[in-house]
């Protein structure tokens, strides 16, 4: 299976704590893969690395057939290549309508000077329709999103995510406050999503984890501590020690 | 065919249309009780101070996309704006001078030669900072077009390369606004200066003659800048309010309200920023040009920095991110100002001294700018989205 995203070694510090330590990583086309470890682990600071917002020290980050260094590239552009991201606090335009919030994300061109001269079209809104009922939310695209409850919030960040089209999708702590029927969608859009696309997952609720039935990767300490299926992860001793025994 | 489309838009934007049919009405009744083409209810100089107001409108409509709807608090934008008026200004005063000199020769025995005029242009324009060369940056100010572009261009460019320097280093919040207090300090430090070329803390000043248009009388004229001024602000309201209802809006709001999202999701922030730096940037200038020929003066003071920062209080009263909230703080606070400053308003005796409205009208600004921060966020367009139950922007 060919490598979507490879992570090479990485190491970051920030004054003097090392977050992430020689941490290497891969995820193939269409594959869900959830990320667990405890708090400082090293979990958010390796999706920074990877959507640009933060700099490794050392250790390179490649993407797709051609083993693009993401390194030198700006958020938006690494947005661009088809990197989406979803952060652990729903954050969503609160002042700005459902359809506006998808439209914004739509996968148009991003430039000024393309954004002045759009005109909304028949099929951008078919797309927004579409993807407004794939995430439950149909009956609210007029309303705004600052008057969504939480949970449709997280879905309306994941439509987001979607109507970017991304090849790789970074979602932090999806299960988040929501209610149990919630979850239950959740479980079953990441799912979905993971046909077609690489979705990584990172939780702390672990029958969360346990719903997704994936491949599972334990960080620890900036570096990866164990890899593999559910069972075979809670059942390994240092795993254990470190995070589950808790 | 196109009208009709028009039309049919604007017909949909209720706000739009009853904007610019308040203005519309204003400005038939200003016209028509101005002594210039009417009968004779407002004086002159009442004309231009009402005219300069809607200048002042324009600049606010400026400040409150750059800063109500992006998020970037400039407190720059009457640097600008002052720019502007330099610029028109160069032409006015130029080709007026010219003219009282080629008239002033024409009783002589031998024509002037091009130097002579020159000379004599420059003996009357900068003999007031000891000089007679015309400097380099007039070498187009007898050309009223290429003056014109300048006022575009000018001011766009340098907020093109201020802007490009300071959204590039990722320079936000607070320290933005302190970098472009600095800008607007440093361009007036400079002008201060007798060798700038724009005659120092002298200004350049009877700009209310227009050249060639001597024999008009100034009622007529300050008729002719006040349908100017209205015209050209209802062009800018509409022009903004295209730009704030369409994708571009959504764009900007959303850097106002999470930049870092809106980068997530590939757009380039920075860019984006110029745009609307620059844009508003050159919708100050061109406020400001119609501005000071009102004023018929203009000097380095008016790029002071607490220019730019009346202005961030305007927009805060009026209410920000609301068009005509920026309209409504301009013009009221500004003709407020000009009142309890212009001596008009009388002194308050209070039995152990006496109230005196020019030095106490900057404390009831300030207390009134503590009060709508605390009471009203919103402001007064806020209020008004109150009573009308619709939801801003």
């Amino acid at each position: 299976m060919a490598q979507l995203l490879h992570v090479d070694d990485i190491s970051v510090t920030f004054d003097g704590f090392r977050a992430i330590n020689g941490l290497s990583f891969d995820i193939g086309r269409a594959e869900l893969r959830a990320i667990i470890g405890p708090n400082g682990a090293g979990k958010t600071t390796f999706m920074d690395i990877v959507t640009g917002k933060t700099r490794p020290d050392s250790g390179d980050v490649r993407w797709g057939d051609k083993g693009v260094s993401l390194l030198r590239k700006s958020e938006s552009q690494i947005a661009q290549l088809g990197i989406g991201r979803k952060f652990q606090k729903p954050t969503v335009f609160e002042s700005q309508s459902v359809y506006d919030n998808l439209l914004m994300a739509l996968a148009n061109q991003r430039n000024p000077f393309s954004v002045l001269s759009y005109q909304r079209s028949i099929i951008d809104n078919d797309k927004i329709d579409a993807l407004a009922t794939q995430i439950n939310l149909s009956q609210q695209t007029q309303i705004l999103a600052g008057a969504l409850s939480h949970g449709q919030k997280q879905w309306l960040e994941i439509g987001m995510l979607l109507a970017q089209d991304p090849q790789l999708l970074l979602v932090d702590e999806p299960a988040a406050g929501m209610t149990a029927p919630e979850r239950a969608v959740t479980v079953k859009l990441l799912k979905e999503l993971a046909q077609t696309r690489a979705v990584v997952v990172v939780e702390h609720d672990m029958e969360f984890i346990r719903q997704l039935e994936c491949r599972i990767t334990v960080l620890h300490e900036g570096a990866v501590l164990a890899e593999g299926q559910i069972d075979f992860v809670m059942q390994n001793q240092e795993v254990i020690d470190v995070y589950l025994g808790r | 065919m196109e009208n009709t489309i028009l039309i049919k838009h604007l017909l949909k934007h209720p706000s739009v249309m009853i904007f610019l049919g308040l203005l519309a009405g204003f400005t038939l009744l200003v016209v028509g009780l101005a002594e210039g083409a009417g009968i004779g209810l407002i004086s002159t100089s009442f004309v231009k101070t009402l005219g300069k107001t809607l200048c002042l409108c324009m600049i606010a409509i400026a400040m409150d996309l750059v800063w109500g709807f992006c998020g970037i608090l400039s407190l720059g934008h009457f640097a600008f704006f002052a720019l502007g008026g330099y610029i028109i200004g160069m032409w006015l005063m130029f080709a007026r001078t010219k003219l009282i000199v080629l008239e002033a020769a024409q009783n002589a025995v031998l024509p002037m030669t091009q130097s002579e005029v020159s000379q004599a242009v420059g003996t009357q324009i900068f003999g007031v900072v000891g000089g007679a060369e015309i400097p380099a940056i007039w070498t187009f100010a007898d050309n009223f077009w290429i003056q014109i572009a300048f006022v575009v261009l000018v001011p766009g460019l340098l907020a093109l390369i201020f802007g490009w320097l300071a959204f590039r280093a990722r320079v936000n919040g607070v320290y933005l606004s302190i970098l472009t207090q600095a800008m607007t300090l440093a361009l007036a430090l400079y002008l201060f200066q007798n060798d700038s070329g724009l005659r120092g803390n002298n200004g350049l000043s009877g700009l209310q003659n227009i050249p060639g248009f001597d024999a008009v009388s100034q009622a007529d004229i300050s008729i002719w800048f006040f349908i100017a001024s209205a015209g050209a602000l209802a062009l800018i309201y509409v022009l903004a309010y295209g730009l704030i209802s369409s994708k571009m809006g959504n764009i900007i709001r959303g850097i106002r309200d999470n930049e870092a999202r809106v980068r997530f999701l590939g757009y380039n922030v920075e860019s984006y920023k110029l745009f609307i730096f620059v844009l508003t940037a050159i919708i100050a200038a061109v406020a400001g040009a119609l501005y000071y020929p009102q004023a018929g003066i203009i000097n380095p003071a008016e790029l002071a920095p607490i220019a730019s920062i009346y202005l961030a209080v305007w927009v805060a009263i009026g209410g920000r991110g609301r068009l005509y909230g920026a309209v409504i703080g301009a013009a009221f606070v500004s003709l407020l100002s000009s009142y309890f400053t212009g001596g008009q308003a009388p002194d308050i005796p209070l039995g152990f001294g006496t109230l005196r409205w020019t030095e106490w009208w900057l404390v009831l600004l300030g207390l009134s700018f503590v009060g709508v921060t605390l009471y009203a966020p919103k402001g007064i367009g806020g209020l008004i989205d109150h009573l009308t139950r619709k939801r801003g922007v």
